[in-house]
C-alpha cells in the first residue's frame, strides 16, 4: 500500500467513519436495552431472575405471563387493578387533548393571523410558562385545591395539564398555520365566513398532520405526568393514574420485580406504540421552528 | 374583515403603539383577544395566580393544619426565608442541584451532538436508529426510572451481575444508595453520578432532535467550498459546522438548564432524594407533604426560582456579550 496517500484527511475519514458506527451502535444499544430488559423481566419468573440475573435471553419454555395476570387483575381479586388505572389515565389524557386543542386552536390562529397590541407579550408569557418550574406551581395549587376540597378532582388535574401543554401546543400549531396560504382564508372570508368559520373550514382541514402531531404530544405529556398526579390523587386510590399506581406499588410491601416490570410495560407500551405511529409528524412539528433557523 | 386583516404576520407594526387606529384594526384586536381568551383564562387561573400566591405564602406562617381556617393574608413574616437559609442542608442541597444540573445538561447535549453528527448522513436503517434514540425521552418517567432501578439493583440487577462476572468487580455496587465510592481509585459520589447519567440518558434525545434538525437545514455550499479548499473532516466540523450550531446549542443549554434545575420526578423516583442526591425540588416536596410546612416550602420554591433566574441571567449576559462582540 502506498503510504503517501495516508495524509491527515484520509486518516481522519477512516477514524471518523469507525467512530460514527461505534457511536450509532453504542447509542442504539443504550437507548433500546432498558426497554428490552423491561419486557424481558416482565415475562420471566422471579425465581429465574434471582437465580441468573445476568441472563438476557429467555427460552420459550421459561416465558410466563403470571406477572401480567397479577397486575391486571382487579384489587378485589387480589391483583393490582391496572385495568382501571389504564382507564383513568386514558380518560385524563384524552380529556386533556380535547380541551387543549379546543382552547389553543383559536389562540394559535389569533397569534398567527391577527395583528393586535399585546401579541408579543403573549408570546413571552407562554415561553415563561413553559419554562416555569412545575414544583413551584405545585405548592399554591396544592393549597388552593385543598382549601376548596377539590384535591382529588380529575377535572382539576386535567386543567393543570392543559395549562402545562398549551404553550408548546400554541407554538406547534402556529408554525403550521403560518404555512397555510393567506389567499385561501381570504377566499373563505369572501364567501361570508367569520373568523371561526375560516378556522373551521380552512385552517383545520389543511392542518390535519399538525393537529395529529399536537394531539400526540399532549397525550404523551398527560399520560406520562407524575408530580401533579402524586400531589392531587395520592389519597384517592380509585382515581390513580398508571404512573401513580405503579410508583405506589413499588413503595409498598414485597412486590416482585417481575410484576413491577409488567406494570412498567403496560405504562410504556401505549406511548411507544403511539410514538412510532406518528413519529415523523411529531418530530417535524416540534422542530419546525429550529429548521427555519 | 378586509385585506388589511390578512397581511402576513411579519409585517408587524403593533409594537409601536399607540398609533391612530382604524375601526378595522380595533375590530381585529377585539377578535384577537376574543380568540385568545379561553387560553389566557386557563393560564391565568392555573399558572399566574398560583405563582403570585406562592410569593405571598413565602412571607406568611402557614401550615397544612391551619389551611381550612386561614384567610388569604395572615401575618407577614420573614421567618420562612430565615429558616430556609439557616436550616441544615440548604446550601448542600443547592450545591447538589447545581452539580446535578450542570452534569446532566452537559452530558445530554454532548451525547445529543454526537448522536446528531453520527446519523447526519443517510444510511440504511437510519429511520429506525433515529426513532430508537428518541425512546428514552418519550417513555414515561416512572417506567424509565423503575427499569434503571432494576438494572442497577445489587442483588438481581443485570449490571452488577455482569460487573462481578466479566469486569472483575469484587462486590456489587449499590449505585442508587451509595453516597460515595471510588472509580479507578478516585472517590466519586456514586448515587449523584448515577442520577446525572440517567439525566444524560433521558434527555440526550431532546438535544439530538433539535441539533439534527438544525444540521439538516444548514446550507451545503459552505461545507462544499471548504471541502474544495482541502479542509479535513475535523477542520470542517470545527470551523464550519460547529459555529453554525452554536446558537442552537446556546438555546438548548438555557432550556435544559432551566428544566433540569427544577426537575422533580427523576431524582424523586430514582433515589427519593437520599444518598447525597437531594435537589431543591425534592426538598420543597418534602417540606410540603411530610412536614406540611407550606410557608417554608413556598420560601424554598421562591429561592429556587430566584437562583434559577440569576443563573440564566448571568448565562445570557455571557452568551449575549460574546455574540455582540
Amino acid at each position: 500500500m502506498n503510504t503517501a496517500t495516508w495524509d491527515r484527511d484520509r486518516i481522519e475519514k477512516v477514524v471518523l467513519n469507525v467512530l460514527r458506527w461505534v457511536t450509532i451502535a453504542v447509542l442504539t444499544v443504550i437507548s433500546l436495552f432498558p426497554f428490552y430488559y423491561m419486557i424481558l423481566l416482565s415475562i420471566r419468573l422471579i425465581q429465574d431472575v434471582q437465580l441468573s440475573p445476568g441472563s438476557i435471553v429467555v427460552t420459550p419454555g421459561e416465558i410466563a405471563f403470571g406477572a401480567y395476570q397479577e397486575v391486571l387483575k382487579s384489587v378485589e381479586n387480589g391483583g393490582q387493578g391496572f385495568v382501571r388505572l389504564i382507564g383513568v389515565s386514558a380518560a385524563v389524557a384524552v380529556a386533556t387533548v380535547v380541551v387543549t386543542l379546543a382552547v389553543s386552536i383559536p389562540g394559535a390562529y389569533a397569534v398567527t393571523r391577527l395583528r393586535f397590541y399585546g401579541r408579543r407579550q403573549v408570546d413571552s408569557l407562554f415561553l415563561a410558562i413553559y419554562l416555569f418550574p412545575a414544583i413551584v406551581l405545585a405548592i399554591p395549587l396544592y393549597v388552593v385545591l385543598s382549601r376548596l376540597g377539590l384535591r382529588g378532582s380529575l377535572v382539576a388535574l386535567v386543567l393543570v395539564y392543559v395549562a402545562q401543554t398549551v404553550p408548546v401546543t400554541l407554538y406547534m400549531l402556529r408554525g403550521y398555520f403560518e404555512t397555510i396560504p393567506v389567499s385561501l382564508e381570504e377566499a373563505a372570508q369572501l364567501d361570508g365566513n367569520g373568523r371561526l368559520g375560516v378556522i373551521w373550514r380552512v385552517s383545520l382541514p389543511l392542518s390535519r398532520p399538525a393537529l395529529a402531531a399536537t394531539a400526540l404530544y399532549v397525550f404523551m405529556i398527560a399520560w406520562n405526568e407524575y408530580l401533579f398526579a402524586l400531589l392531587f390523587l395520592v389519597e384517592r386510590r380509585d382515581r390513580w393514574t398508571v404512573s401513580l399506581g405503579l410508583s405506589q406499588l413499588a413503595g409498598t410491601i414485597e412486590i416482585p420485580t417481575t410484576v413491577l416490570m409488567a406494570g412498567s410495560v403496560l405504562l410504556t407500551a401505549p406511548i411507544v406504540a403511539l410514538f412510532f405511529a406518528g413519529e415523523r409528524l411529531l418530530v417535524e412539528g416540534l422542530t419546525g421552528g429550529a429548521e427555519k433557523g | 374583515m378586509s385585506r388589511a386583516t390578512l397581511e402576513p404576520p411579519e409585517v408587524d407594526d403593533t409594537s409601536e403603539r399607540p398609533a391612530p387606529r382604524s375601526p378595522l384594526q380595533r375590530g381585529e384586536a377585539k377578535t384577537g383577544w376574543g380568540l385568545l381568551t379561553p387560553t389566557l383564562l386557563i393560564v391565568l387561573v392555573v399558572v399566574v395566580a398560583p405563582i403570585l400566591w406562592t410569593i405571598i405564602l413565602a412571607f406568611q406562617r402557614v401550615r397544612v393544619i391551619d389551611l381550612r381556617r386561614r384567610g388569604l393574608f395572615g401575618q407577614w413574616t420573614l421567618q420562612n426565608l430565615e429558616r430556609v437559609f439557616g436550616s441544615p442542608g440548604f446550601w448542600d442541597t443547592l450545591w447538589t442541584t447545581v452539580v446535578y444540573t450542570v452534569g446532566g445538561v452537559a452530558l445530554s447535549i454532548g451525547l445529543g451532538l454526537a448522536a446528531a453528527l453520527a446519523v447526519r448522513r443517510p444510511f440504511r436503517g437510519r429511520t429506525f436508529v433515529r426513532a430508537s434514540f428518541l425512546l428514552p425521552y418519550i417513555a414515561p418517567v416512572v417506567g424509565a426510572t423503575f427499569v434503571w432501578q432494576t438494572m442497577l439493583n445489587p442483588e438481581y440487577g443485570v449490571l452488577n451481575a455482569w460487573g462481578t462476572r466479566f469486569l472483575g468487580w469484587d462486590r456489587p455496587v449499590d449505585f442508587l444508595n451509595e453516597v460515595s465510592g471510588s472509580l479507578l481509585g478516585i472517590p466519586v459520589p456514586t448515587a449523584l453520578l448515577t442520577v446525572i447519567l440517567f439525566e444524560g440518558w433521558r434527555y440526550f434525545p431532546f438535544a439530538f432532535l433539535f441539533l439534527l434538525a438544525r444540521m439538516q437545514a444548514l446550507p451545503g455550499d459552505l461545507e462544499e467550498s471548504a471541502l474544495v479548499d482541502g479542509a479535513t473532516p475535523t477542520q470542517r466540523f470545527r470551523h464550519i459546522i460547529l459555529p453554525q450550531l452554536l446558537p442552537t446549542i446556546a438555546v438548548l443549554t438555557v432550556l435544559r438548564f432551566v428544566l433540569t434545575f427544577t426537575k422533580f420526578d427523576d431524582v424523586y423516583l430514582l433515589t427519593g432524594g437520599g444518598s447525597g442526591t437531594e435537589v431543591v425540588s425534592v426538598r420543597v416536596y418534602d417540606f410540603l407533604t411530610s412536614r406540611g410546612d407550606i410557608g417554608a416550602a413556598s420560601a424554598e420554591a421562591l429561592v429556587l426560582a430566584v437562583a434559577l433566574a440569576i443563573f440564566v441571567g448571568v448565562y445570557l449576559r455571557l452568551v449575549g456579550g460574546g455574540r455582540s462582540s
